[in-house]
């Protein structure tokens, strides 16, 4: 058959509207759907009151609860350690918070990490295999089943919320909590919001560890949940928002 | 035909010899043909669908659980007979089964290798007899 330029350009015209007429459609679809499906979405989200914590600072129940529930190892090289929450010093997590003449007391102490869940999450667009993506509830997921470990996540992360296991870390754990999965070597893991003992009914085991009421969790999308309220009284920081990942963690001064 | 003796008896010897694990078994009731001989639970009657079906279906089952509990967060079971389970190994399998004289024994008779469910998940019941001090 033989086709002439001027048919020839009439049917890439065609198609090019066509195409771009879909994407419209899909789009509008889409649209709709999030609107009608979140009449009121839940979005997870964490408020630390780094005040509280001051006061107990080096306390690290939360830490020992979340090693706890989710069988994380205890590898002292801290080349293959494994954290899903963890401290730093304020200075190096908020590094120009502080002005020149800021306390001391307010500055020197340590901050409780974890992953930010964030609404525009890079490590979920680098993912090769879907293994990690964003839920509904705004919970930054992990699928373990379909890891394989190439790292690219833990690459994106800007916050180090990832830790890779370069060795089988069942002998690195002390007790292991039959309900929850360990990992093997060669899969990803961070924290997870305690997705497991949400769908439960219970508060993360970070929030109910702490003695000091550190961790107000809830949803931010509700202006009158508890973390809402927090952070409508007082200041807060997100850590380097200025990347525009929006975490859902939330830091009190 | 002087030799019809030999070859007969020879043919006799022959059939009783090729026959003889039939008639070694006949006597020996232990080595009679048995099934996986399982550890059965014995808090429960009944499983969340029909013995047959979880017999050809557990792995797909579980797959299908493991998909609608990690992606899609989705944890309730409505079993055939209008039940309401946790879709859950550890919680639900484990809450009657046990892994050795079940899962194992069955896999083991069956000569289906074991599947790497266990290189994450964990025996309740093993677990604490391993913590134990």
């Amino acid at each position: 058959m033989k086709i002439t330029r001027k048919d020839f350009l009439r049917l890439s015209g065609f198609s090019l509207i066509a195409a771009g007429a879909m994407r419209a459609l899909r789009a509008a679809g889409k649209g709709t759907a999030t609107t009608n499906s979140t009449g009121n979405p839940v979005r997870w989200g964490m408020v630390v009151d780094l005040k509280k914590c001051r006061e107990a600072d080096g306390c690290n129940a939360c830490i020992r609860a979340c090693n706890a529930a989710h069988n994380i190892p205890q590898i002292a090289d801290r080349a293959h350690e494994v954290k899903w929450i963890w401290t730093e010093l304020f200075a190096k997590v908020f590094p120009f918070a502080p002005a020149s003449y800021s306390p001391d007391s307010e500055t020197c102490g340590r901050v409780a990490l974890m992953c930010n869940h964030c609404a525009n999450p890079p490590c979920t667009r680098v993912c090769p295999t879907q293994a990690t993506w964003k839920r509904e509830d705004g919970i930054v997921m992990m699928d373990w089943h379909r890891c394989i470990g190439c790292r690219y996540c833990i690459a994106a992360c800007p916050y180090g919320s990832r830790s890779f296991n370069w060795q089988d870390p069942r002998p690195a754990i002390a007790t292991i909590n039959p309900d929850f999965p360990t990992r093997t070597k060669g899969v990803v893991e961070k924290c997870n919001f305690c997705e497991e003992r949400l769908a439960r009914g219970e508060r993360p085991a970070c929030v109910d560890a702490c003695p000091q009421g550190v961790f107000i969790f809830g949803n931010l999308n509700d202006p009158n949940s508890e973390p809402r309220q927090a952070l409508r009284a007082r200041f807060a920081l997100q850590r380097e928002p200025e990347l525009g990942t929006s975490p859902s963690v939330y830091y009190l001064v | 035909m002087r030799d019809r003796v030999w070859i007969v008896g020879g043919l006799a010897v022959f059939v009783v010899a090729l026959t003889a694990p039939f008639w070694c078994a006949r006597a020996n009731t232990k080595a009679m043909f048995h099934g996986p001989n399982l550890v059965l639970p014995a808090n429960a009657k009944e499983c969340i669908a029909p013995a047959e079906t979880m017999r050809a279906q557990h792995m797909r089952l579980l797959v299908t659980w493991r998909d609608d509990v990690v992606r899609r967060g989705d944890r309730r079971f409505v079993a055939p007979n209008g039940k309401v389970y946790e879709r859950s190994l550890t919680r639900t399998c484990f809450g009657c089964h046990e892994k050795a004289g079940f899962c194992d024994r069955c896999h083991t008779y069956s000569g289906v290798s074991t599947p790497y469910c266990w290189g994450c998940h964990n025996e309740p019941k093993a677990m604490v007899a391993r913590n134990r001090p």
